[in-house]
């Protein structure tokens, strides 16, 4: 047995565990933490890097999905109808990453977190949207729906706003998906919360379940490139299932104000060790 | 459509990931397993398979890489795979505009595919 080979193997798995468990908490793939942890700890090409965190949005999405939908937190219609955007920019995105240089990848990453992180520092301590109209749009598709929120200990129903605005943001979602190799899922959620005007819980939930898709449309593509290392991908893909599975069943008992505030300076950090990585000679 | 048949969709839905998830990380712990039991790919240094016809063929020779390759592509299919399937449990429920919405995202996941072989 190969011993290097086993410590790595193990090392990727432990982080994909943490990876997974924030990122089915917060809506995002665990992308945002595999692709720097492989980079910046484990001296990865960024090709690679994105290969096997393309995987770990898709293990996000899958393994929290399953409990998510289960507990009626994720709204599958929403999740449906908003997908053919980002579905659609994903495409887009995929094909534009063939003509854009790693470095300027890195930087834009960076800076991508770091936008995430505002916006995520920027969120109000409401816990839930009031006085939401109905779009006549989410009438028709029956967007509206309710869920049982055990933080609160009651049902919470909600009306949906925003549908085609959401449709658009959801766009803009795909193509830095497809471009960057994760699941953007912090622009989807942001969407479905200044956009729909979504409860928290819900936005996370269903990002989660969209970001599977969205990242399927630009994983075949990256299979097919011969971005997808196998030895990287299998602990990755197995460690993050195992922490979105555990993360799922935390998310539903905790208020989301309280996951934000520990996972902003998280990004920060790396955002910032992303920029400087790109822009250093 | 009711409430009932809102939350049976939903349901039918989230046992295809359940599914998927448990077949891709099954598959992929046995490559990584025998990776790690042999210390060897199956392949040269640096290669491994990038195509769905070699992954079978690895597979049938019992390649460490291919096996783990297999679970990747049965991860990577399962949201398409979901997709596909909630077009038939829209069907089933009668909801009009909802299979026309998964009808066109299978669509285009399908398209995604195919554009990046022709690449």
């Amino acid at each position: 047995m190969d011993a290097q080979l086993l410590l790595f193997v193990l090392a990727v798995f432990g982080i994909s565990i943490g990876a997974g468990f924030l990122g089915s908490l917060l809506g995002l793939g665990g992308a945002i933490i595999v692709t720097p942890a492989l980079t910046l700890l484990f001296g990865l090409d960024i090709r690679y890097a994105i290969g096997a965190s393309i995987v770990s949005v898709i293990a996000t999405s899958s393994g929290a999905a399953i409990a998510y939908i289960r507990d009626g937190i994720t709204n599958v219609r929403i999740g449906m109808f908003l997908e053919i955007g980002t579905t659609l920019g994903a495409i887009t995105g995929a094909f534009l990453s063939a003509l854009v240089d790693p470095r300027f990848l890195s930087v834009t990453f960076g800076v991508l977190l770091l936008y995430s992180g505002i916006m995520m520092a920027l969120k109000t301590k409401s816990e839930l949207p009031e006085g939401v109209r109905n779009h006549p749009l989410s009438a028709r598709l029956r967007l509206a729906s309710s869920y049982r929120d055990p933080a609160l200990g009651r049902d919470v129903a909600y009306n949906v706003d925003g549908a085609w605005g959401g449709l658009g943001m959801m766009y803009a979602a795909g193509v830095i998906s497809g471009l960057l190799g994760i699941g953007s899922g912090a622009f989807k959620v942001m969407a479905m919360d200044l956009f729909m005007k979504l409860p928290m819980k819900v936005s996370s939930a269903t990002s989660n379940f969209m970001i599977g898709v969205t990242a399927a449309a630009s994983a075949g593509i990256y299979f097919l490139r011969g971005d997808i290392d196998p030895q990287v991908a299998a602990p990755v893909a197995l460690g993050v299932l195992l922490g979105a599975t555990v993360g799922a069943r935390v998310m539903k008992r905790l208020k989301s104000r309280v996951l934000r505030l520990v996972f902003v300076p998280v990004l920060a950090v790396v955002a910032i060790q992303m920029i400087v990585k790109g822009v250093a000679p | 459509m009711s409430e009932e048949k809102v939350v049976r969709a939903e349901r039918a839905i989230g046992r295809i990931l359940q599914v998927g998830v448990l077949a891709s990380a099954a598959v992929i712990l046995v490559g990584l397993v025998l990776l790690l039991a042999t210390g060897s790919s199956g392949y040269p240094a640096g290669a491994f398979p990038s195509d769905p016809a070699q992954v079978l063929a690895g597979l049938a020779a019992g390649r460490p890489y291919a096996v783990i390759s297999a679970g990747l592509l049965l991860l990577i299919l399962t949201p398409v795979l979901r997709v596909g399937i909630s077009v038939i449990v829209f069907v089933r429920e009668k909801d009009r505009p909802f299979v026309g919405i998964t009808v066109l995202v299978f669509l285009i996941l399908v398209a995604s595919f195919l554009l990046g072989k022709v690449e």
